[in-house]
């Protein structure tokens, strides 16, 4: 009886947990990375784990935040609502892989000249949305800074320093630390 | 003078910096540093440091608890009641337990009393938990979970609460278990009736029927504030290891020393062997002060799995049940003489903080204008909701928004303008210079009657008062280390949720030391380190920095009499500047910091400090806690836009001016102001906990139906920051957090008013209540 249950019990959670991990290839910040991932794996759930790279961070898990945006090619992307299985043959970028080792974005030192960081945990989502806005747009006025970085949610209230931030890049003057 | 206390006379600067300074003689402990001058003299204090981790949270590098794995971690889930209010009648774990990749499982919900049957009193509650090997096997593991619920009825309306037939939260005996999201710590010295806890008259004095009777005006209005969640982004999180020598704990916490010492209580632990750790921290805005529910839960997995545990709060968790601010109802009235004088203030109010208690609209009106008749009657009501606790400015937001309205109208029916009124009965003369400044700023002399503009789209401007005290807690530590090669180190418990406290800390030592921020090595966020404050209450600054600059004056001191003594001068003739140590008036004795560091006769020079009392004393003191002379305040002005045929109120700018003492890093202030202001935009248009009054869910729980103000949303805002000095500690550097969150609902309400000529006494202010409002569409409560 005991054991009957512990079988059903078992099929149950397996049916919860879903299908078993399955081998996958990724290209993140120029590595190739092999894998094993559920099916449902998100994007983001994979480069924080198996991957180790957690400066891509989860606020909402539901594609609201940006939080977790990283680049698919040239594009913003909100990686927690993309399956890690689905992302192919397409070059992943993080935060990490943004301006190669013991260097900075440009965006990355505006942001720490116009303090457009607090808490910091939405900054990498926010610095991977401005850093795909200026290579599209080199010099962005206001409206298209607040438009590229709209759907970004930041609670400590960030926005005019990072707005800030962005069009001082855009002018390239030099940033006014006084 | 007393001899075991040796003190000695200092000369302080006081006043505003930019109306010109004065000196003020003040006794001080002889161990405490030499009085420091205006920040204009300093070299690092006043100045915009970069924020000392900032290269770590731009890159990504920064190491948050969501980030912290350790080896064999397990990975917990929570099953929640999906009842507003049940008796538990059963609860199997033996299935779960047995699961595939399952370690431990046990039942988080208590008892009222032992032995007695547990009660789950909101939807969301934690029931029972389980630690698995992944994070899916946790989740499927709790559908495995036997429980049989005995639903009651329930009342999630605080309105509906209040009536004498509603159904009971709570009865008579179990009030000594009820959380407190405020003061005081219990709800059994209150009687209850129904659902209505008190009333709570702290405030009250005078007596108001003899005041009203000399008013020759009243106001009189009845304020509404809804149920705001604190949305970190970061979610509660914690990451747990019981192991043969003790607990270590990481958590995304406000209070690393204050959750050690809740930790070693309740799990019977020597502090010895209890350390809390986090490093980069991703926002708490006061849910995260508590071991908390999550906390408890993880350990005792941990210790029950023999295995790290790591516990992270999904959204929806985070609305439901990690602390909200809780919602008022107030009776707000207030006479005045035809001067302005105020005779009586009368705040009857009632507030709902869910299932705790502690839900009253603050002492704004009791404190921010002294009037001789007060009364202030506050009653809780419970609901079957989710707790209450601290948020960013807990009470004084809520009743801002109330006394802040009335006081405008007040000006209005004495044909006065609002600045007017409020600089005859605000005694303050920092708030008055604060308004003198924002209404330059603002432009306010240009400002029209109200609902001036002819066409539909219709402006105005604003503004309110912010107060809150200014807290200091006594139980901070700081320690500075000198080491033989030069190098320095600043430590304390002391947690950076993003204010930025590690820059400042840098800024203080490197000041003392004469070195570059840069130089200093932060180690801050770790309970092996002396104990630092809380980040509530707006009082880390004012806790910790004037510690951290004794440290480092007794480490200079120490340093500087081994030069002294291989010189044969006197100690008191070294000065250090730009790297080098010399005599005073004598170029020629100079030696460079690295190598008088080399000849230490040990390899560190250590010393470590207490916040000593503010050496004008503290206006109120009451174990660890205890609050400054002087409050502190902001007057913030706000323009507004508003669409008088879709209701939408947009916000055009802001101008916010504050006052902390003296600002040691005022681009971080400024960043913590902006984030102040913002949360009280959203808060003032967007925000509000939706429940479901048939089930008690909450029907808004993620973000997107929950509105939290975005890039777009956000106005022009212009930061104005006093210089205050007032001689009162080593750094004389208080608080900014709270202030900035508090008058901002009140100063969008007036501005509306000033642009539509209709008062919005309900927040919050959605096109829907604007519409109301102007009585264009049905409903509501204006």
């Amino acid at each position: 009886m005991a054991n009957e249950h512990r079988k059903e019990d078992a099929a149950a959670a397996g049916r919860i947990a879903g299908p078993a991990p399955l081998p996958i290839v990724l290209r993140v910040n120029g590595e190739t990375r092999e894998l094993m991932v559920e099916p449902r794996t998100t994007l983001a759930e994979a480069l924080r784990g198996p991957l180790g790279l957690t400066g891509t961070k989860i606020a909402c898990n539901h594609g609201v935040c940006s939080a977790c945006t990283v680049w698919l090619d040239d594009l913003a992307v909100a990686s927690c609502s993309v399956l890690a299985i689905e992302v192919g043959e397409r070059r992943i970028t993080t935060i990490e892989g943004l301006a190669g080792q013991d260097r900075l974005h440009p965006v990355q030192a505006a942001f720490i000249d116009y303090d457009a960081v607090q808490c910091g945990f939405c900054t990498p989502g926010l610095v991977m949305s401005c850093a795909a806005l200026l290579a599209r747009n080199p010099r962005p006025d206001r409206k298209e800074i607040e438009t590229a970085i709209s759907g970004h949610l930041c609670r400590c209230g960030t926005y005019p320093h990072v707005v800030q931030a962005m069009l001082a890049l855009g002018t390239r003057e030099e940033p006014d630390l006084e | 003078m007393n001899d075991e206390f040796p003190r000695r006379r200092e000369h302080f600067p006081v006043g505003l910096a930019h109306l010109g300074l004065e000196t003020v003689e003040r006794e001080i402990p002889a161990d405490e540093p030499p009085a420091l001058g205006p920040n204009a003299g300093l070299r690092q204090i006043g100045k915009n440091a970069p924020r000392w981790d900032a290269r770590a949270k731009v890159t990504g590098a920064a190491r948050y608890t969501v980030d912290v794995s350790l080896p064999g971690m397990l990975h917990a889930a929570v099953l929640r009641s999906p009842w507003p209010h049940a008796r538990l009648r059963s609860i199997d774990l033996s299935r779960a337990a047995a699961a595939p990749g399952v370690h431990a499982a046990l039942t988080v919900a208590e008892p009222p009393v032992s032995g007695k049957p547990i009660v789950l009193r909101y939807v969301g509650q934690p029931v029972a938990a389980v630690a698995a090997e992944t994070p899916a096997l946790a989740q499927a593991a709790l559908q495995l979970i036997d429980v049989r619920y005995e639903p009651l009825p329930f009342v999630t309306d605080p309105d509906r609460a209040k009536q004498a037939d509603a159904p009971a939260v709570y009865r008579k005996p179990e009030l000594d278990k009820v959380p407190s999201a405020g003061l005081p710590a219990s709800a059994a010295v209150y009687p209850l009736s129904g659902n209505v806890l008190g009333p709570e008259s702290r405030n009250s004095r005078g007596d108001v029927a003899t005041g009203f009777a000399e008013a020759a005006v009243v106001v009189d209005g009845t304020y509404r504030t809804q149920v705001q969640t604190h949305c970190c982004m970061e979610p509660h999180a914690i990451v747990a290891s019981w192991h043969e020598d003790g607990l270590d704990v990481w958590m995304s916490t406000q209070f690393t020393a204050g959750v050690r010492v809740q930790l070693a209580r309740h799990f019977g632990l020597p502090l010895s062997r209890v350390r809390v750790q986090v490093q980069a921290m991703g926002g708490g805005f006061g849910s995260k002060s508590q071991m908390g529910v999550y906390g408890r839960t993880a350990v005792s997995l941990s210790r029950l799995a023999g295995a790290p545990v790591r516990l992270v709060y999904r959204r929806d968790e985070e609305h439901m049940d990690s602390g909200n601010r809780p919602s008022s109802e107030q009776h707000l009235r207030i006479g005045a003489r035809s001067d302005g004088t105020l005779t009586a203030i009368s705040l009857h109010s009632h507030g709902s903080a869910g299932i705790a208690f502690g839900a009253a609209p603050g002492g704004i009106a009791s404190a921010l204008y002294p009037c001789p008749n007060m009364e202030s009657l506050h009653y809780d009501v419970f609901t079957n909701a989710g707790p209450s606790c601290a948020m960013r400015g807990p009470g004084n937001t809520q009743g801002a928004f109330a006394l802040e309205q009335s006081i405008d109208e007040l000006a209005e029916k004495l044909a006065l303008d609002p600045i007017v009124l409020r600089d005859r009965i605000d005694p303050s003369p920092v708030h008055r210079e604060e308004r003198r400044m924002g209404a330059e700023r603002i432009g306010w002399s240009q400002r029209r009657a109200p609902a001036s503009d002819p066409g539909p789209l219709k402006r105005g401007v604003g503004m309110a008062q912010s107060l809150w005290p200014a807290n200091v807690q006594i139980n901070t530590a700081c320690e500075v280390r000198l080491w033989r090669d030069g190098s320095v180190e600043v430590l304390s418990s002391v947690q950076d949720i993003g204010t930025g406290v590690g820059t400042v800390l840098a800024q203080v030592v490197a000041e003392e030391l004469g070195l570059e921020p840069a130089a200093i090595r932060v180690r801050i966020g770790d309970t092996e380190f002396p104990s630092g404050p809380p980040s509530y209450g707006s009082r880390t600054t004012a806790s910790i920095t004037p510690p951290a600059r004794t440290a480092a004056w007794r480490v200079k001191e120490a340093f500087f009499r081994t030069i002294a003594s291989a010189w044969q001068v006197d100690a008191h003739t070294l000065i250090v500047q730009d790297g080098s140590i010399q005599v005073r008036n004598d170029p020629q004795r100079r030696i460079s910091w690295q190598e008088a560091a080399a000849a230490l006769r040990t390899d560190r020079i250590s010393a470590t400090a207490g916040r000593a009392d503010d050496y004008a004393g503290f206006r109120y003191r009451s174990g660890d806690a205890a609050m400054a002379l002087n409050d502190l305040g902001g007057a913030q002005f706000a323009e507004v836009e508003v669409d008088t045929e879709s209701g939408v109120i947009r916000v055009l700018r802001v101008v916010a001016v504050h006052d902390c003492g003296r600002p040691i890093n005022p681009r971080q202030i400024e960043s913590q102001v902006q984030g102040g202001v913002l949360m009280g935009i959203s808060y003032a248009l967007m925000e509000e906990r939706i429940l479901d009054s048939h089930t008690g869910w909450m029907l808004n729980p993620n973000f997107v139906d929950y509105k939290v103000l975005g890039p777009q949303d956000a106005p022009e805002i212009d930061v104005v920051l006093l210089e205050n000095y007032q001689g009162f500690s080593a750094s004389d550097a208080y608080g900014i957090s709270e202030p900035a969150n508090i008058a901002t609902a009140a100063a969008i309400a007036n501005a509306v008013y000033n642009a539509i000529g209709v008062r919005i006494r309900s927040l919050p202010m959605t096109p829907a209540a604007v519409l109301q409002a102007l009585g264009l569409v049905p409903g509501g409560r204006h």
